[in-house]
């Protein structure tokens, strides 16, 4: 691999940028792996990559449909933030975010980790009690978060409206410091590029259409380019997951939606940190490129088309005007939609099933980007020792029998 | 954008007036106190999610304010038919003409599957998985 560095950058324009190599091979799929990865989006790349990096397992494979990252990695709205309000998802977002921190180096790839903090808005006394509580839960955590008045927010983003005119007005909120963005499609791209250095083979264009299970195992997948064997297989596939759990027989409590994002013209920098507001349902944070990148709930049905509906691109800017009456004239330039796959607890599901070295890790619904490479590190641990990692043990399957929900619909809300 | 025609009001009307409110025809557990965790648990959360054709509750929220069924393509998002509660759907995913012309896959034990990519024919044949 030919690592990055300022030098090769001043190197690479002498030679007018003709000579950068490939990021990663395009390989024939071999017959068998020691582990397989169903889904080449972020978490699925991340999983692939620390199996190699940290956990001496090279001979892997990542399945993917289409290309690289092309799933909801590329729709999201990059928002990187820890301050859950529960233990358990609290230790595997803020273990995430940990690795975030060093995430550049370790990949040699600059993914863009912005640490610019995310402001989560309260506009009535219940937001602010349930504000309060979480930043409390955070703070036993050790997870950075703090409560801060109006007048505080107004020096954090003096754009935002904290009048008493508003419909809506401000009464405070919670602000995590060390929160973010990061560039989506770097972290998808440099996770590959690791992960096929350290020899994972990355194959694009190969559907998974269904397993191969003899006795209560798995012995391999089915694709749409041939049969490929492996003894352990993680399926990381978001909105998808649902459908490749039935192709095992087995059922999943997700519901797959359609959620949107829209971006707006380039600005000159206007925006200094993530605003979020659950109350008035939007939220907005400004690209290093200019754009305004803007966002809200999902869509009410059930929908594995890629787009959502109108009213629910006017319901979001709604809010973003509510919120900063300025942006009333800012033209938008693009928008479109991801599958996510919303799960009751809005936590996700990192588990075994009841086929044996077969694993899930889904249920990120609109939230995952964050957690990608805490998802991707402890997944690959899990699959690497053949038992759960105890950051992700709270996460299985079964506490939709057991009744052991962690539930974090407050902590998620709009916010993703 | 949805155009949805309610069987109550017997008008098409816009999506911004309906709330969809999750899987149809979902049963309570008939004898609460024998009920097992697991189905409790079956019954509380686990939700068809499928590729294809889904019989969905929706309420005419702003209008007549009654619920109603819709069986719907999810992946092309078309609107097969609306009928009232009680009664059963007409147009399922395991009727072969609607399979075909909706292009919906369904693998062995019922499950619907990866169908619904008409623009990969190769597909959408039906194999068992
Ligand atoms: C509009 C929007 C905004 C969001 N904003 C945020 C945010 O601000 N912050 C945040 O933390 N999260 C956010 N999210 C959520 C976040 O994007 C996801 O949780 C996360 O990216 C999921 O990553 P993944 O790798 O699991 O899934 P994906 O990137 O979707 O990857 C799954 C891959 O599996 C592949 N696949 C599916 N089926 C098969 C098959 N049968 N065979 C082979 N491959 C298959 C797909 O092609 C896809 O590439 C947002 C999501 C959306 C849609
Ligand atoms: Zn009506």
């Amino acid at each position: 691999m030919q690592r990055y560095s300022g030098f090769g950058l001043v190197k690479h324009a002498l030679g007018h940028h003709e000579n950068w190599e490939r990021q990663w091979r395009n390989p024939e799929p071999k017959k068998r792996y020691d582990v397989i990865i169903v889904g080449g989006g972020g978490h699925g790349l991340a999983t692939a990559y620390y199996l190699a990096k940290e956990f001496g397992v090279k001979n892997v494979a990542v399945v993917e449909k289409g290309w690289l990252g092309g799933g909801n990695t590329a729709r999201n709205t990059t928002i990187v933030r820890s301050n859950y309000l529960w233990d358990e998802a609290g230790r595997l977002y803020n273990h995430s975010l940990d690795l975030w921190k060093g995430l550049s180096q370790d990949l040699n790839y600059n993914v863009m980790f912005s640490q610019r903090g995310v402001l989560n808005l309260g506009h009535t006394l219940q937001d602010m009690r349930d504000i309060q509580r979480r930043v409390h839960a955070n703070r036993l955590n050790g997870i950075d978060s703090e409560v801060v008045t109006p007048q505080q927010i107004k020096e954090i983003e003096p754009q935002l409206d904290i009048s008493s005119r508003a419909r809506y007005p401000i009464m405070g909120a919670s602000w995590q410091k060390s929160a973010g963005v990061a560039r989506h499609d770097a972290v998808a791209w440099g996770f590959a590029r690791g992960a096929d250095a350290l020899g994972v083979d990355l194959l694009q264009n190969t559907e998974v259409t269904g397993f191969k299970i003899r006795d209560g195992k798995v012995l391999g997948v089915h694709t749409n380019r041939g049969d490929i064997e492996a003894n352990t297989v993680g399926c990381v596939a978001a909105g998808n997951s649902g459908v490749l759990a039935n192709m095992a027989g087995i059922k999943l409590p997700l519901e797959s939606h359609p959620l949107q994002a829209l971006v707006s013209e380039p600005l000159k920098p206007i925006l200094n940190t993530v605003t979020m507001s659950n109350h008035v349902h939007g939220y907005i944070s400004q690209s290093d490129k200019g754009d305004l990148v803007i966002g809200a709930g999902i869509d009410g049905y059930l929908g594995y088309g890629q787009r959502g509906s109108y009213p629910t691109i006017e319901h979001t800017l709604q809010a973003i005007v509510e919120m900063f009456p300025m942006f009333s004239r800012v033209r938008m330039n693009r928008q479109w939609g991801g599958i996510v796959d919303t799960c009751p607890d809005a936590c996700p599901i990192l588990s075994k099933t009841k086929v044996k070295g077969l694993y899930f890790n889904c249920g990120w619904g609109t939230g995952g980007f964050k957690a990608t490479p805490g998802s991707g590190h402890v997944f690959a641990a899990s699959l690497a020792k053949g038992e759960m990692h105890p950051i992700a043990a709270p996460f299985s399957i079964d506490r939709f029998h057991t009744g052991a929900l962690i539930d974090e619909h407050g902590a998620a809300g709009v916010a993703h | 954008m949805f155009y949805i025609f309610c069987p109550y009001c017997k008008e098409h009307r816009e999506e911004e007036e309906f709330h969809a409110r999750g899987q149809a025809h979902l049963m309570r557990p008939s004898d609460p106190d024998n009920t097992s965790d697991e189905e409790w648990g079956d019954y509380l959360f686990f939700r068809n999610n499928p590729r294809g054709i889904h019989h969905e509750m929706w309420v005419h929220s702003v209008g007549c304010r009654k619920f109603f069924n819709i069986t719907r393509n999810t992946v092309t998002y078309d609107i097969l038919e609306t009928y009232p509660m009680g009664e059963q759907p007409t147009i399922t995913a395991a009727t072969p003409d609607v399979r075909h012309e909706q292009g919906v896959q369904v693998a062995d034990g019922g499950w619907q599957t990866v169908g619904a990519r008409s623009e990969n024919k190769a597909l959408n044949e039906e194999t068992s998985s």
